[in-house]
């Protein structure tokens, strides 16, 4: 069985080496003791920088067929409604429970 | 087997219409996916499934997160470790985060020495793997045994602050440290395979009779990087948020 030509080694390496420094960037973050707004969007842009990384080249996803991407990438996007649920849920019942419970 | 499709085909009449066009499209000797393997395709399928299963443990997290009256502990010092005499912040997971990805750096040039067919450099490359692996196993089984004995934490209580905390640890690491262990024992599975040149030789596996080839190594690979990709979501939300 033939296999299709290989890409070169060196690129497993030089995204191993970006996912190294993304995680000290996010390590750093709370070395550092960031708060609020700043902390928070720092550690989702380190976060969907990594990730985009690892599913784009070492899970091969930039060499895939559209097909096959459309099919992986787009039904997580539902996920987007559940957070907006579960947001107004933790709201509402933290409310409620300052209400009754809260001295 | 292209011959028997089109002969069970054939015996529905033409043209199609309603239901069972749709039938008749969708059991047609099409692929959605071409040219890229089934066992492929079925894995990354199951990684979806899975990105739902642990989005719904982070979206629950989330809502208990934001309905809890008390204090959430800080995880900066619940995770802090003191090392040669200094208090140093979170510093077991930062080492567990670099440990995961050195693991999923090993495993991509696994995956692609094995279809250069360098049988040598793929089984080291893999049994690394599982060493980093199981290392990510062993050290979580320290945090777990020190929150657990020492800090008093249990899923329905804890002494630091919001009783949820404990619940939502055990259960999110725990799923993902058993995600782990299991990829130890399908990577030890598959650098057999390797090692005795199963793959090199097409020799059928032990429950099938498709012949093994190198795409099992990347299949292998993709559910590996997956648990890293994981790990990645879970260190950003759970231990730094």
């Amino acid at each position: 069985m033939e296999y299709p030509k290989q890409h070169p080694i060196g690129i497993y390496l030089k995204i191993w080496a970006l996912l190294f420094i993304l995680s000290g960037l996010s390590y750093s973050v709370d070395y550092f003791h960031f708060e609020g707004y700043l902390r928070w969007s720092l550690i989702i842009i380190f976060m969907m920088l990594k990730a985009g990384l690892i599913v784009a080249f070492f899970m091969h996803m930039v060499w895939e067929r559209v097909a096959l991407i459309y099919a992986v990438l787009v039904p997580p996007l539902l996920l987007l409604t559940l957070i907006g649920i579960g947001v107004l849920e933790g709201d509402y019942t933290f409310f409620t429970r300052n209400v009754f419970f809260g001295s | 087997m292209s011959e028997a499709h089109s002969a069970h085909l054939e015996e529905i009449p033409p043209p199609y219409t309603g239901p069972e066009s749709f039938v008749a499209d969708w059991s047609s000797d099409q692929t959605a996916f071409k040219n890229v393997p089934w066992g492929k395709v079925m894995m990354w399928i199951f990684l979806v499934s899975d990105t739902f299963i642990f989005s719904a443990f982070l979206i629950s997290y989330m809502t208990v997160r934001i309905s809890a009256v008390d204090p959430w502990p800080n995880p900066s010092e619940v995770f802090a470790l003191t090392l040669f005499g200094k208090k140093i912040p979170l510093v077991l997971i930062a080492i567990m985060t670099f440990i995961l990805i050195s693991s999923s750096g090993t495993m991509a040039m696994a995956v692609n020495f094995g279809y250069r067919k360098n049988r040598k450099v793929t089984f080291i490359l893999l049994i690394v793997t599982a060493i980093l692996g199981a290392s990510f196993v062993g050290m979580q089984a320290f945090e777990w045994s020190k929150l657990i004995l020492e800090e008093g934490v249990r899923p329905w209580t804890n002494p630091m602050g919001a009783h949820q905390f404990g619940s939502v640890f055990f259960m999110i690491t725990g799923f993902h440290g058993t995600h782990v262990s299991i990829g130890v024992i399908f990577l030890l599975i598959v650098a057999a395979k390797v090692y005795r040149g199963d793959l090199e030789h097409n020799r059928p596996g032990f429950m099938t009779g498709r012949k093994g080839n190198y795409e099992i190594v990347e299949i292998m690979g993709l559910y590996w990087h997956f648990v890293d990709l994981v790990w990645v979501f879970i260190f950003a939300f759970f231990y730094l948020w």
